[in-house]
């Protein structure tokens, strides 16, 4: 094996100097993507910056009007959390896609965003929750909206130097309720060939006042669809405004043909799992 | 002989191997270290064809740690006169262990290198200058078959009935069986079916990448440590590509994460004997998953059309099948076995089928669970449910209605003893899972199997210890639960427990020759010679008694692991047990040890009949299998538990293999999903709970009854689960795999 300097430091403002004085050093989390990319050959870190040890950078909290999520929060924290399961369901079911069992003792939410696969699990469903991540500078901390936090594949908007921190998610109002669906050829351990996430508000006579849609490995990053949302909003989610929803969610996708699956497959389905996660989450909204 | 009540076949003992193999004791192929010990790495080619121009590995030399670099000029040079094994052709192996003129397929391997780590090797592998030509290359049948195609071997000249090409080509083999009159056959029937299919290469997706670890000594023997399936083979082979005299190899086999017939073969063997030779040090080898995928393996692509005839009442009449299967790099598709499987489940007066063995640049195929047979199944099957839809039969009562039984003759010529085929129908029929209710966008399929198992060359060894106890060894690693099979089988004879039996797999010096663990051939032929040899214990143990009691032999029976008086003989004297006996053998006439040796000429063939229920999901194309029943004729299940594992594992990659694994390949030749992640094998919950219905219809061959279990079962399933499909969504896929973008693609008629 190849011998890489260790360090694991204690404190958001310990890391944030290593990491700003060693521009090749690099966060390791659950190390689920690193690691692979390491032994692949397609990443050579200088050092490993292990961030796990950081306090800020741990566990799940509900604070006043949000959901506060560390960075290096493993997978299975998260979707085990009682009250993040109770208040963005969706949030809890893209973290329970990751990879198996044993991936979801390690895998990271903070390594999901910062990995920046397009076809992140996490991201569309953090993305249709409004999701912002809070991320820690040597200037100090700023936040970023999730849908503009990947800026193409393995690209994040994180300056050298900055560390993420945790996200936040707004605590959801009153008949709010959110939805994941990702397709994968098999039931675990592969890598979405589609995902979609969608959030919304249902008013008391059951029409939509306000949504978010959100797709996955359909574009260079996930993206956000204001179309598909304008589709729900002002309707009873109904089959006609689900249909609307599909076709804007199909008509925004951009993939790309490769081995995992075609173009024409990708718009396709895409639309397909936007309309149904969309009639997961009005349905949960109803019974709120 | 089905009168014998048994006492331990049939039991389910714990595996004598399972403690190791549970809590990580067991050493598979990379777990072995030697002092001094090199680890090397393999050069690979990046083009999928090129001539090699020049090799300079000197630069490799000058890298630190690094001690010996070979490439394939270093081995002698293999002729096409020279030794023919039976393990294929020695001279093909020879090149693709390690090319010497030409790369056939990107991963082939052109040089290696031992270095003090693992860095250092493949820094110096890196540093290697090698010049290609490149040349087109050739990747599927239709361009390999084409008039202008790019010619793989300059000396490939096609064998087989006219007409054959007689310029070398790519087509390296023709087959051809036939029976009665075919025009008559389709002009005799009510229904003609007729379709084509094909089927993408496929890995056997062993878990445990190829390893080996060989020491060279001074006086140059050999030993090799390595994962495989068969020690003798690896030692013939080797002795073959090195040209080291094969009595200086000895070959220790460890245990083995999977094979399914992939590690029938070299490939690592014979370079880290040479790295070894010229370091004068031990030299590690071990595949990465990538190399595994681009370099060894897989199974053919294929390309099957059928035709097939029945009359109104469901007799089937005639059936014409045309196959190509892509052998990869060099000959030696299973297109062959492919023949002789595709319709030898029934009986049809009219018959012809014709089989192309094609040479394409990508990886050598080797042999995976019953080669061939799939691939045609695939067609048949579907072919044949076809068949049972338009005459709106049952498509187990169309089955039953032409099914093969005793008496018949298969088209590759042997009439068929006692065979299980029609009660595995039956039993089919019967199961619960057949009449279940189904949902909407369900649909069941049905699915039948040949495989004619092989029997080959096997020899035991029995050795009684003092106290009674016994151990078996043989030269078969044990690949599927054998070591339990042969303590059962030797326990049965004595008449003790099995738990006193201990199984071993020998090596190349401790073993008598013996055919690879392969062909589902252990539990019958192996099983023969071991139960020859318990058996002639038993005589001993009686002599022992006689002795002891003063009697001649037929005085002294053998019963329950004991002797007693025969009927009629002075019956004044204690029985003795075993443990009595073995204790004496000092003063009776010293060890009491046993061998046999069998080379059985045939098999008793397997037949199986599968289920699946799947659910189609009509918007994303993607199937769920909801419920899968194997049934199989095992003649006599030994240990049960490891016959209904091979019936699941069978199905399980027969599932895979339908359903999303396939090869993709680039323009160029380059595999693009070397990995499991993009190379789909179904996981664990992928899977329902594999249902299994052994059904027993003895072997007339085998001493218990005793058929070969593990190939069958990978037989109908990707039929079975296509024939599924079809019923949920009225489509035909005669393309695998039945993959999401696929299933949409036809459910919307694009
Ligand atoms: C078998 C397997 C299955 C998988 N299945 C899925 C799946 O189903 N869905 C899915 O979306 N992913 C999947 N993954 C990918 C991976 O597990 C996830 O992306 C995971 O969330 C990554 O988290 P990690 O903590 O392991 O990240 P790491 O590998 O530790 O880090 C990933 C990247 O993020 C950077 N990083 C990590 N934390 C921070 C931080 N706080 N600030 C700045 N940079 C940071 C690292 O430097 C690195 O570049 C799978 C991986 C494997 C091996």
């Amino acid at each position: 094996m190849q011998s890489i300097p260790y360090q694991a430091p204690a404190s958001v403002s310990e890391a944030v100097a290593l990491l700003g004085s060693d521009a090749e050093a690099r966060v390791l989390a659950g190390g689920t993507d690193l690691l692979v990319q390491v032994r692949g050959g397609v990443r050579k870190p200088s050092a490993w910056i292990d961030v796990k040890r950081i306090p800020d950078l741990l566990g799940v909290s509900v604070e006043g009007d949000s959901i506060r999520i560390g960075a290096a929060t493993p997978a299975a924290v998260i979707f085990e959390h009682p009250e993040l399961q109770r208040l963005v369901p969706g949030v809890a079911e893209a973290t329970d896609l990751i990879g198996s069992t044993q991936i979801q003792g390690r895998a990271t939410l903070g390594g999901n965003l910062c990995n920046a696969s397009p076809a992140a699990d996490t991201t569309p469903a953090l993305i249709a929750v409004g999701a912002q991540c809070i991320v820690a500078g040597s200037g100090g901390e700023r936040e970023i909206a999730v849908e503009a936090f990947a800026t193409g594949p393995g690209q994040t908007a994180l300056a050298q130097g900055e560390l993420l921190v945790a996200v936040r998610i707004p605590k959801p109002a009153a008949r709010t309720a959110d939805a994941y669906l990702r397709l994968i050829p098999r039931t675990e351990m592969d890598i979405a060939v589609v995902g979609a996430g969608v959030a919304l508000t249902l008013g008391d006579d059951g029409t939509c006042t306000q949504a978010r849609v959100a797709i996955g490995a359909v574009a260079p990053t996930a993206l956000l669809l204001e179309e598909a949302a304008a589709a729900l909003v002002g309707s009873r989610v109904d089959d006609d405004a689900l249909a609307r929803v599909a076709a804007a969610a199909t008509a925004a996708a951009r993939p790309i043909d490769d081995k995992r699956g075609t173009i024409a497959y990708r718009r396709k389905v895409v639309g397909v799992l936007a309309k149904r996660a969309a009639a997961i989450a009005a349905n949960r909204a109803q019974e709120r | 002989m089905s009168e014998r009540k048994f006492k331990q076949v049939g039991t389910r003992p714990i595996r004598h191997d399972g403690l190791e193999k549970v809590t990580g004791r067991a050493n598979f192929g990379a777990d072995y270290s030697l002092p001094g010990m090199l680890q090397g790495a393999v050069l690979r080619s990046p083009h999928a064809h090129a001539k090699i121009v020049s090799i300079d590995t000197s630069p490799a030399l000058e890298v630190e740690g690094v001690k010996a670099v070979i490439s394939g000029r270093d081995f002698p040079i293999p002729t096409r006169e020279g030794d023919r094994q039976q393990y294929g052709d020695v001279p093909d192996l020879a090149n693709n262990v390690i090319a010497r003129d030409k790369v056939l397929y990107h991963g082939h391997a052109v040089a290696a290198v031992a270095a003090t780590t693992i860095e250092a090797a493949q820094r110096g592998a890196e540093k290697i200058r090698v010049e290609y030509e490149v040349l087109p290359p050739v990747l599927d049948i239709e361009s390999a078959i084409a008039p202008d195609a790019a010619i793989l071997h300059d000396d490939l000249v096609c064998q087989g009935p006219a007409p054959v090409p007689s310029s070398p080509t790519n087509v390296a083999r023709r087959t051809l069986l036939s029976g009665g009159d075919i025009e008559q056959g389709f002009a005799d029937s009510d229904v003609v079916v007729e379709r084509e299919f094909t089927t993408p290469m496929v890995h056997q997706g062993y878990i445990e990448p190829h390893a080996t670890v060989v020491e060279t000594l001074e006086n140059g023997n050999v030993t090799i440590w390595c994962c495989t399936q068969g020690p003798f083979a690896v030692r013939g082979l080797t002795a073959s590509v090195t040209g080291i005299e094969l009595s200086k190899i000895k070959v220790i086999p460890s245990e083995i994460g999977g094979g399914f017939g992939g590690k029938t073969t070299i490939y690592l063997e014979p370079l880290a004997v040479e790295l070894s030779r010229r370091s004068g040090r031990p030299v590690k080898l071990v595949m990465s998953r990538e190399e595994v995928f681009r370099a060894t393996g897989p199974t053919s692509a294929g390309r099957v059309r059928v035709k097939m005839g029945a009359r109104k009442d469901g007799r089937l009449v005639a059936a014409e099948v045309v196959m190509y299967y892509e052998a990869g790099a060099f000959p030696g598709s299973p297109v062959g076995a492919g023949c002789m499987c595709a319709l030898s489940a029934y009986c049809f007066d009219h018959f012809v089928i014709d089989g192309y063995d094609v040479v394409t640049t990508k990886p050598r195929v080797a042999a995976y669970r019953a080669p061939g047979a799939p691939i045609a199944a695939f067609g048949v099957e579907q072919v044949v449910d076809e068949v049972a839809e338009r005459l709106g039969l049952d498509p187990i009562e169309l089955r039953l209605l032409n099914a093969v039984q005793e008496n018949d003759v298969a088209p590759y010529g042997p009439k068929y003893q006692a065979i299980g085929f029609r009660e595995t129908l039956e039993e089919a029929r019967k199961h619960p899972n057949y009449s279940a209710t189904l949902g909407p966008n369900q649909g069941r399929g049905v699915a039948s199997g040949f495989w004619f198992n092989a029997g080959l060359q096997s020899s035991a060894s029995v050795h009684m210890n003092e106290d009674g106890t016994a151990i078996v060894t043989t030269g078969n690693p044990d690949i599927g639960g054998s070591r339990a099979a042969q303590a059962i089988m030797v326990a049965e004879e004595l008449g003790i427990g099995a738990e006193q039996v201990v199984p071993l797999v020998g090596d190349t010096e401790s073993a008598g020759y013996t055919d690879l663990t392969g062909g589902s051939r252990t539990a019958y032929a192996t099983g023969m010679a071991i139960i020859e040899a318990s058996q002639d214990i038993v005589r001993q143990l009686r002599e022992r008694a006689a002795k002891i009691w003063g009697v001649e032999l037929d005085g002294v029976a053998w019963e329950d692991g004991r002797a007693v008086p025969s009927n009629g003989a002075a019956s004044d004297v204690e029985p003795l047990n075993l443990a009595e006996i073995a204790a004496q053998m000092g003063a009776t006439g010293g060890p009491i040890v046993a061998q046999a040796a069998v080379s059985p000429p045939m098999a008793g063939p397997g037949f199986a009949t599968h289920l699946c229920d799947v659910e189609v999901d009509q918007e994303t194309g993607k199937v769920t299998v909801l419920r899968y029943t194997t049934v199989q004729d095992a003649g006599k299940a030994v240990h049960p538990s490891y016959v209904e594992g091979q019936m699941q594992g069978g199905a399980a990659q027969g599932i895979g293999w339908a359903l999303n694994e396939e090869y993709i390949f680039d323009e160029n030749g380059v595999v693009e999903n070397p990995g499991f992640l993009d190379y789909r094998m179904p996981v664990a919950s992928d899977l329902p709970m594999i249902d299994t219905v052994i059904v027993e219809v003895a072997n007339p061959l085998h001493p218990y009854g005793v058929r070969g279990v593990g190939e069958t079962p990978i037989v109908p399933p990707l039929a079975c689960v296509a024939n599924a499909v079809a019923a949920a969504t009225g489509k035909r896929f005669t393309d695998l795999p039945i993959s999401p973008p696929r299933v949409l693609a036809a459910i919307d008629g694009d």
